[in-house]
């Protein structure tokens, strides 16, 4: 009887170990449904002043990822992100994680999105850390696109203020 | 008696039927296995490796293995099951017949090849028969030659034992293939020295179905006196193979790529003029010294009995094959642009189609071709990033060697199973290539070589 009763705990423990292995299996499951269904793939109009883009990767390597960003010009929040990836599923779920998290973020926030986080959501087994990688390159790309853009239109506005503090 | 009170009344708070569901406790693993299969087989399906598909897969990847025959299997079961004996067994009727059965199956191998039963050696696979040849050829006239050629397009078994030779300081020449897949015979007659000791090219490559000049090079080797081995585990039986015509001294074959058994091969070893090697097992003698080891009777009737059945169905395979082929290509030709096929075209095995798909990568295809079980030559498929070095040989570039996919038809591909085949790729390549951006740039009309990668 007492076998019972311990097979009935070990049977829960073995529930919860095997809830783990589901868990484990379930990490493919997310890249197969980023590659399923992507999100937000796609491209914005490049000569757009809103718009940053960020090229990375090369197709030498096997991967090349493109991606956009709408900016709000007054808050600085990026209201639309969209992408484009030459690569194998890994790297396809990872740019199409970033475009889902940089969505409604102030740009400073999006750079401090680090590519482990990436990894770990899509739980990227070691030789895809590099998928990950590019992802967090593009955002930062993109935002340096769009900042380096902002800096050459206002480029003519800005100048004079700082002239002014240098003369105060 | 504590315990049992403590049992009953943790099995009573259990077992109570308070709106829980009705435990069942299987009386065996078994039992437990059956009650728990109709719950999983409601849910229509197979979930492996998170990847849910409606059925099995179309097998397209023939170069990998193929499926037995029924008619092997058939001779081979009496061999399990009631002519169970060893074949080196002398002394009774058990160890008579099987060794009967082996001998026969031999012929029906040599057979094939226009050779005779002495020359065949079985062995495991034709991975085995490689090693043998290469490194037991070499270490036998050791004194004598110390060079070997070999094309760099050599299945990894025979690329990896040259460089085991190399280790030991042999020199080996790896000729490079032109860009349709096929040896330069002036390279490979510019390279024969004196001391070379043999030299290797395979017959029909295992990844884009080239086939080789055999009869050119074993006349380059038969003039200057050097022994020609082949790998023809992907040419057996699908091409016609003469030995003699071809000047072949020594060859591998495999049983599992022409509807056989898995695990066991051959090798073929001219004995006129006598080829001789160090044998790579060693033991009881058996198989004339060179391989020792129970010959596995039963594997051994399946090879013979596939090689004879490939004998017979060989013209009519390998016309149903290419229409299959050409059914295949002309598919996806017809709906897709930037398809191109690696590898010489008219000197090829029908049943190996290798395409690559411009602006799309070979992973992300076969993730979504999960339904068609077919192979690639791209990197993120392999351990490390590189592509596959057959590709890299022709020359194909960086980013064409990442997309290419294998296709493999064989005896029993149906026309069904092409056009689904063909429809699925279509689909699965045109929603990638919306997804590229290499596709962009090159429907915008941007010369992609042109522009300067960040490297990261």
């Amino acid at each position: 009887m007492l076998r019972h009763l311990t097979t009935t705990i070990l049977g829960q423990r073995l529930r919860s170990a095997v809830g783990g292995d589901v868990l484990r299996r379930m990490y493919h499951e997310r890249v197969v449904d980023h590659y399923n269904n992507p999100r937000n793939v796609g491209s914005f109009d490049k000569n757009d002043p809103n718009v940053g883009t960020g090229l990375v990767g090369a197709p030498a390597c096997g991967d090349v990822m493109k991606l956009q960003i709408r900016v709000d010009e007054e808050s600085g929040k990026i209201v639309d992100a969209c992408f484009k990836t030459f690569g194998c599923g890994s790297a396809i779920a990872s740019s199409s994680v970033a475009t889902e998290w940089v969505k409604g973020k102030p740009m400073e926030e999006v750079l401090s999105i680090k590519n482990t986080e990436i990894a770990k959501h899509l739980s990227l087994p070691p030789v895809k850390l590099h998928c990950s990688m590019l992802a967090e390159d593009a955002i930062k790309a993109a935002v340096k696109d769009y900042e380096a853009k902002r800096s050459k239109s206002n480029g003519s506005q800005d100048a004079e203020p700082l002239g002014k503090a240098a003369d105060a | 008696m504590a315990s049992k009170l403590l049992a009953n009344a943790v099995r009573r708070k259990l077992c109570k039927p308070t709106g829980a569901p009705f435990r069942r406790h299987p009386f065996s693993t078994a039992a437990a296995v059956a009650a728990a299969e109709p719950l999983e087989e409601e849910s229509s399906g197979i979930s492996m490796k998170g990847v849910k598909i409606s059925g099995r897969p179309l097998y397209l990847d023939m170069q990998a293995t193929s499926p037995v025959d029924p008619r092997v299997l058939d001779a081979m079961l009496p061999y399990y099951l009631s002519r169970y004996g060893n074949p080196h067994s002398r002394t009774h009727l058990y160890g008579w017949e099987s060794e009967r059965a082996v001998e026969s199956a031999r012929a029906q191998i040599s057979a094939l090849i226009n050779a005779s039963p002495k020359e065949i050696i079985f062995t495991s696979g034709a991975t085995e028969s490689n090693n043998i040849s290469i490194k037991g050829v070499m270490h036998f006239y050791r004194d004598k030659k110390r060079h070997v050629i070999t094309t760099q397009t050599e299945h990894k078994c025979v690329l990896d034992s040259c460089r085991h030779l190399q280790q030991e300081g042999f020199d080996i020449t790896y000729l490079p293939v032109k860009q349709d897949g096929l040896v330069d015979l002036e390279t490979l007659r510019a390279s024969i020295r004196p001391d070379t000791g043999l030299v290797s090219v395979m017959m029909v490559n295992n990844e884009i179905g080239v086939i080789q000049p055999m009869e050119e090079i074993g006349k380059i080797c038969k003039e200057f006196n050097v022994p020609f081995h082949t790998d023809a585990a992907q040419a057996l039986g699908k091409i016609p193979i003469d030995v003699d015509k071809m000047n072949i001294s020594l060859m591998s074959l495999s049983g599992h790529k022409i509807y056989g058994p898995k695990g066991i091969g051959a090798l073929y070893m001219r004995r006129r003029p006598r080829i001789r090697v160090e044998p790579q097992m060693n033991g009881g003698g058996q198989e004339r010294g060179i391989r020792s080891g129970t010959v596995p009777t039963p594997l051994v009737v399946g090879f013979g009995a596939a090689c004879e059945l490939a004998m017979k169905e060989m013209e009519y395979d390998e016309k149903r094959i290419r229409e299959l082929q050409e059914r295949l290509l002309n598919g996806i030709r017809g709906k897709l642009e930037g398809v191109v096929v690696n590898g010489s075209e008219e000197s090829r095995y029908a049943g190996n189609l290798n395409i690559s798909f411009a602006f799309v990568e070979g992973e992300s295809l076969l993730m979504g071709l999960k339904e068609v079980a077919v192979s690639s030559g791209s990197a993120c498929t392999s351990a490390s990033l590189e592509p596959s070095y057959v590709l890299r040989a022709l020359g194909v570039e960086e980013d064409m060697a990442h997309t290419s996919i294998r296709y493999g038809i064989g005896r029993f591909t149906t026309e069904e199973e092409i056009d689904r085949a063909v429809e699925l790729t279509v689909k699965q390549v045109e929603k990638l290539r919306e997804m590229s951006p290499l596709y962009e740039m090159y429907k915008d009309g941007i010369d992609i070589k042109s522009i300067q990668w960040a490297q990261h």
